[in-house]
């Protein structure tokens, strides 16, 4: 399987080249080609792989695995020196002991652990390695405009975009490592290097903010980290095996310690509560970075792991409370989201719920469960990037990040506001994806044993969601005071690439029944030897549905014409067109709109420290449930 | 076809009257002299208005917002000025700031004078509008289609 | 899936609703003491509408109400036709959110708070729609409307929590008060005319009409619980409207917060204990 080298090497060899090239188009015009190269090879991947099944690949440990132990060595040096840096304690503290332990493990128990099959491939791993090379690689081009802008309008940010793309492109690499490695303990490498590229990115502009966030989400996913370098010390100590297919196949007796504390370190790096917070801080990066590290891929590397062990959390305590986890979390944040008004912090919060559903699905780890939950990531993944990309260049037109000042986007940018719209849609809105996919997590909850909480979780939650969208959605197509047109400063390559995006949007949602049948259906059954399905009557009218999305716009062309415009109501004060009136002592106002936020229903602190609650004593639990069910097995 | 004259919808706005037009007009609603046996419904909205039902006079501060009113009306519509401040400016027309009745400022089909309007006098005078408003929708319907084969 | 009964729904349904809206009227105003409006009026009235001149705020809106009616007509043609409750339920959903884009679409201080408000009673009967869809999966083991109606006991019996509240949500649904809180019939008002303020004419049409498809669906939706027995059903779908009717005319709007606050509490406790119940006890 040379092409999962080439995956993995490809975007480090870009990543070198764009490291020793200055600010210059020719450096540009690398990241699109070398983004037209990953997306080009992880299609060839689908194209040949997709029929396949699981492929082990067999590949020498040595010296790879002495190379990243190095690495990692390195890099829990790098920490401590930042950590000396800006005088940050608890960041050497988890690296020390974190480093510690993985070098105990290292050498104490690894060389006597042989692993025959250090990749792999199956159709899991094939939708992710497309996302990553589809979604990621756009996001790295629409970086480059983006980048551009934002240090015009930050002349007091240091310009680092060399290694700014330099770190873009060993991510890459490094998420394909994530779904290529078979080998836990690589796994456990390439998801340390996503953990410091997050660091390094989220620090970007190096405000003080930006530098303590960048600590937090650092901590927390050490903190992470050691559940996983724990999982592995205890497989050298009980098992012998560090492969992933193997202990997946050996069921729950074997597994369920390592699958438990990998799945916690899955909540952290998926940001589930209490670990939310550092999505959050993320925020702080530039907007591809959100886009492409902290809503469409990396956190997704958390989820992914938790997915993978699906099979030996089913119908465990552990599974169980993970899962609750994940659906206090979609509950928890789709609450919050309600009340903010920061365009990035509602994706985030967004962003944390469906995380948090795919990690409900994950812990339920039933057939359904397992399919909903992919489904989730793939559509998840698609629009929630477009919208960050969306909101990253309406924030350099606007110059605000807040949904307010989004007001009448359809009339101010059109193109960008529609893409907006799509991508919202694409979030919770019939017939688009995620639709689909909340149709497969209900239907997953309801079957599962003790499902009911999870369906009256996903019930509220979802519900919830509905009014976070529509409001935003609202607000970008009312009618602006101020009607000027911006979109043409949007650059070229901006554009295209939301363009891009928002049809994959759709595409997503077309080709579903397809993507379903070649890899999700094959994938699940290979695990459980049942399949998932819509079911052919539901296909057609999800495709009705569609149909009927995509002719009804035509009618704007019949309603254009004959119509007579009248004014908004405004009490039958006579108001201007820029919605001026005189108001009470003929004192001239402006009509003013503004969405509900509900701060008193779910305030941001209230809830979440209630949902941190909840869920540190669910984590809790579910390493309880650990014991439990070591004494019962 | 022609439902125009079954489903009158009505606002009603009160210019400057002194409240008695207005209780009448409330008066038209209850039981007893139920209204909404014709089809007409106090809307409120002029979006969804059929007739305009006027009370007062026109002063400086609501001729601009009796103008607004009628203009958001879609057609076709009629104009009913009730009471007979909104005829002509009745017993306030020779006050400094009256200006007149309503016709001052909007085109008025149907005047029903009274001081106040009986309830019976403002039915008696919405089913005239009824035939203004009949008249108005054949007429719209005639340009539209002369309109469509031009 | 039963096409037939699916274009039977679309044909008939609007008459049926006129006709039910029609009859509301005419028992509303009885009920105050009054003659009322002849029963067809409903039908008068969008006849009306659509002799009005097109009048809009803005072009978007004509397209939102357009697609909210396909929207509603559809998942009520999916329900009919024997199809997927969930899907039923998400397509309803669409269209509302439709219906809540054309008021922001039109702008004006009043359609906006419409908007607002509608979106608060999408959040608010949302959760039990969905409930009570799992409700009839976990009692018949299907989602297909055809199957559940086609169970042999009484569902009423084995979700009589599910069914009432369903039932609390039904006034919200058909816009009745205390929870009349987005937009309101007739003589009532609502903020001027809260989400419906900005259409006028064929548009105001097209969401009356949507009105009427939506009602018919509802009823079909508690035509579930009693389908072992038409006769029954009937009856009992008959009744429940007759209460909402009641219940419309006896009680005053409350305010959004309490309408959400309760709903929710009323979904919560009453389709948790019948769904544990249920799966308690595995359906008898
Ligand atoms: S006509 Fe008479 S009752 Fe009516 S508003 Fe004028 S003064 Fe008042």
């Amino acid at each position: 399987m040379d092409i999962l080298l080439f995956l993995l090497l490809a975007p480090l060899i870009a990543a070198v080249l764009l490291f020793a090239l200055p600010n210059h188009p020719v450096r540009d015009w690398l990241v699109r080609i070398a983004a037209v190269v990953i997306a080009g090879a992880s299609v060839y991947l689908l194209a040949t792989a997709f029929d396949k099944g699981t492929q082990l690949v067999t590949f020498p440990t040595e010296p790879a695995g002495q190379v990243m132990t190095g690495l990692a060595v390195v890099i829990a040096l790098y920490i401590i020196a930042m950590g000396a840096k800006y005088r940050k304690l608890i960041p050497i503290v988890l690296a020390l002991v974190q480093t510690g332990l993985l070098l105990w493990f290292e050498l104490g128990y690894a060389p006597g652990m042989h692993a025959e099959h250090n990749l792999f491939v199956d159709e899991f791993s094939i939708v992710m390695a497309l996302i990553i090379g589809i979604i990621g690689s756009a996001i790295c081009v629409y970086a480059v405009p983006y980048m551009r802008t934002f240090h015009e309008q930050h002349p007091e940010v240091a310009d680092h975009r060399r290694a700014f793309f330099f770190v873009l492109f060993v991510f890459l690499s490094a998420m394909f490592g994530i779904v290529f490695s078979n080998n836990l303990a690589w796994l456990f490498f390439f998801w340390e290097v996503t953990t410091l590229c997050s660091f390094v990115l989220i620090g970007y502009s190096k405000t003080t903010e930006a530098i303590d966030n960048s600590f937090l989400a650092l901590v927390l996913n050490l903190v992470g980290g050691i559940g996983f370098v724990g999982a592995l010390l205890w497989l050298g100590m009980t098992q012998g095996t560090i492969e992933l297919d193997r202990l997946v196949g050996a069921g729950a007796a074997v597994a369920l310690v390592p699958a438990t504390l990998i799945s916690f370190a899955g909540l952290t790096k998926s940001a589930q509560l209490p670990f939310s917070s550092w999505l959050l801080g993320a925020m702080v990066a530039p907007t591809p970075v959100s886009a492409l590290l902290h809503s469409s891929t990396m956190v997704k590397a958390g989820v992914y792991a938790i997915v993978k062990f699906a099979p030996v959390l089913s119908g465990t305590l552990p599974g169980i409370f993970v899962g609750l986890v994940g659906g206090v979390t979609f509950l928890a944040a789709s609450a919050i989201a309600v009340t903010q008004s920061n365009a990035k912090r509602v994706l985030a919060y967004s962003t944390v719920a469906n995380l948090g559903l795919v990690v409900a699905c994950a812990g339920i780890g039933t057939y359904e469960a397992v399919w909903a939950a992919i489904l989730l990531i793939i559509f998840h993944a698609v629009a929630k990037s477009l919208l960050f990309m969306g909101v990253g260049s309406v924030e350099h037109q606007v110059h605000s990040r807040d949904i307010e000042d989004m007001a009448g986007l359809v009339t101010r940018m059109p193109r960008v506001g529609v893409m907006m719209l799509i991508g919202m849609a694409g979030m919770y809105l019939a017939p688009l994806g995620m639709l689909i996919s909340k149709w497969a997590t209900l239907r997953a909850f309801i079957d599962a044993p003790g499902g009911i909480i999870f369906l009256l979780l996903i019930a509220f939650g979802s519900a919830v969601t509905v009014f976070f969208w529509a409001k935003w959605m609202g607000i970008i197509i009312v009618r602006p005071n101020h009607a000027e047109m911006i979109e043409d400063r949007v650059p070229w390559d901006e554009l295209s690439v939301l363009g891009l995006v928002a049809f994959l949007v759709v595409a997503a949602s077309l080709l579903f029944p397809w993507v379903s049948k070649v890899l999700l259906e094959p994938y699940v059954f290979e695990i459980y030897g049942k399949v998932a399905e819509l079911g052919q009557d539901n296909v057609i009218i999800m495709l009705l549905m569609m149909g009927a999305v995509i002719v009804l716009p035509l009618s704007l062309l019949y309603f254009r014409s004959g119509r007579h415009r009248l004014d908004p109501y405004m009490s039958g004060r006579p108001t201007t067109a820029d919605m001026h009136f005189s108001g009470s002592l003929g004192i001239q106002r402006e009509m003013g709109l503004h969405n509900y936020y509900m701060d008193d229903w779910f305030g941001e602190q209230r809830t979440f420290r209630a949902g941190v609650v909840v869920t540190v004593l669910l984590i809790v639990l579910m390493f309880a449930g650990l014991f439990v069910a070591g004494g019962l097995a | 076809m022609a439902y125009m004259k079954r489903s009158p919808w009505i606002i009603h706005y009160d210019g400057s009257s002194c409240n008695g037009c207005d209780i009448e007009v409330l008066a038209c609603l209850t039981p007893l002299y139920d209204v909404e046996r014709f089809g007409i419904i106090n809307t409120g909205n002029p979006k969804h208005a059929d007739i305009f039902v006027v009370t007062g006079s026109v002063n400086e501060q609501n001729r601009q917002v009796i103008r607004n009113i009628y203009d958001q009306m879609p057609e076709p519509k009629v104009v009913a000025a009730l009471g007979i401040c909104a005829c002509s400016g009745g017993v306030f027309r020779e006050c400094y700031n009256v200006e007149g009745g309503m016709d001052q400022v909007i085109p008025v089909d149907v005047y029903i004078p009274g001081c106040p309007v009986r309830p019976e006098q403002i039915i008696d005078g919405v089913v005239r509008a009824l035939g203004v408003l009949e008249e108005k929708r054949a007429r719209m319907a005639a340009g539209e289609n002369a309109e469509v084969t031009a | 899936m039963n096409v037939l009964y699916a274009i039977a729904f679309l044909v008939l349904a609007p008459l049926l609703g006129g006709l039910i809206a029609g009859i509301d009227r005419k028992l509303t105003a009885r009920m105050q003491g009054r003659v009322g409006p002849p029963v067809l009026q409903p039908f008068y009235d969008v006849g009306k509408l659509l002799e009005k001149e097109h009048a809009i705020v803005a072009i978007s809106q004509n397209f939102f109400v357009l697609a909210y009616l396909v929207f509603i007509a559809f998942s009520g043609a999916i329900f009919f036709a024997g199809g997927d409750l969930l899907l039923v339920v998400f397509a309803l959903t669409l269209a509302h959110v439709l219906l809540v884009l054309g008021a922001f679409a039109a702008t004006s201080p009043y359609s906006f708070i419409g908007a607002e408000r509608e979106l608060i009673q999408l959040m608010a009967y949302e959760p039990m729609v969905v409930l009570a869809a799992a409700g009839f999966y976990i009692a018949t083991g299907s989602f297909s409307v055809s199957e559940i109606a086609a169970f042999p006991r009484p569902l009423i019996v084995l979700l009589p929590g599910i069914f009432v509240g369903l039932f609390y949500v039904l006034t919200m649904k058909l816009r009745k008060s205390p929870f009349d809180i987005a937009t309101s019939h007739h003589a009532h008002q609502e903020i001027v005319k809260g989400v419906t303020t900005e259409f006028s004419g064929s548009t105001l049409g097209m969401v009356e009409v949507a009105h009427w498809y939506e009602t018919v669906f509802l009823l079909g939706l508690f035509w579930l619980f009693f389908a072992w027995s038409p006769v029954i059903a009937v009856i009992a779908v008959a009744i429940l409207y007759l209460a909402e009717i009641f219940i419309d005319n006896a009680t005053a709007r409350v305010k959004w917060g309490f309408a959400l606050r309760s709903i929710w509490a009323v979904t919560l406790v009453l389709s948790a204990l019948n769904l544990f119940a249920l799966q308690f006890f595995g359906g008898l």
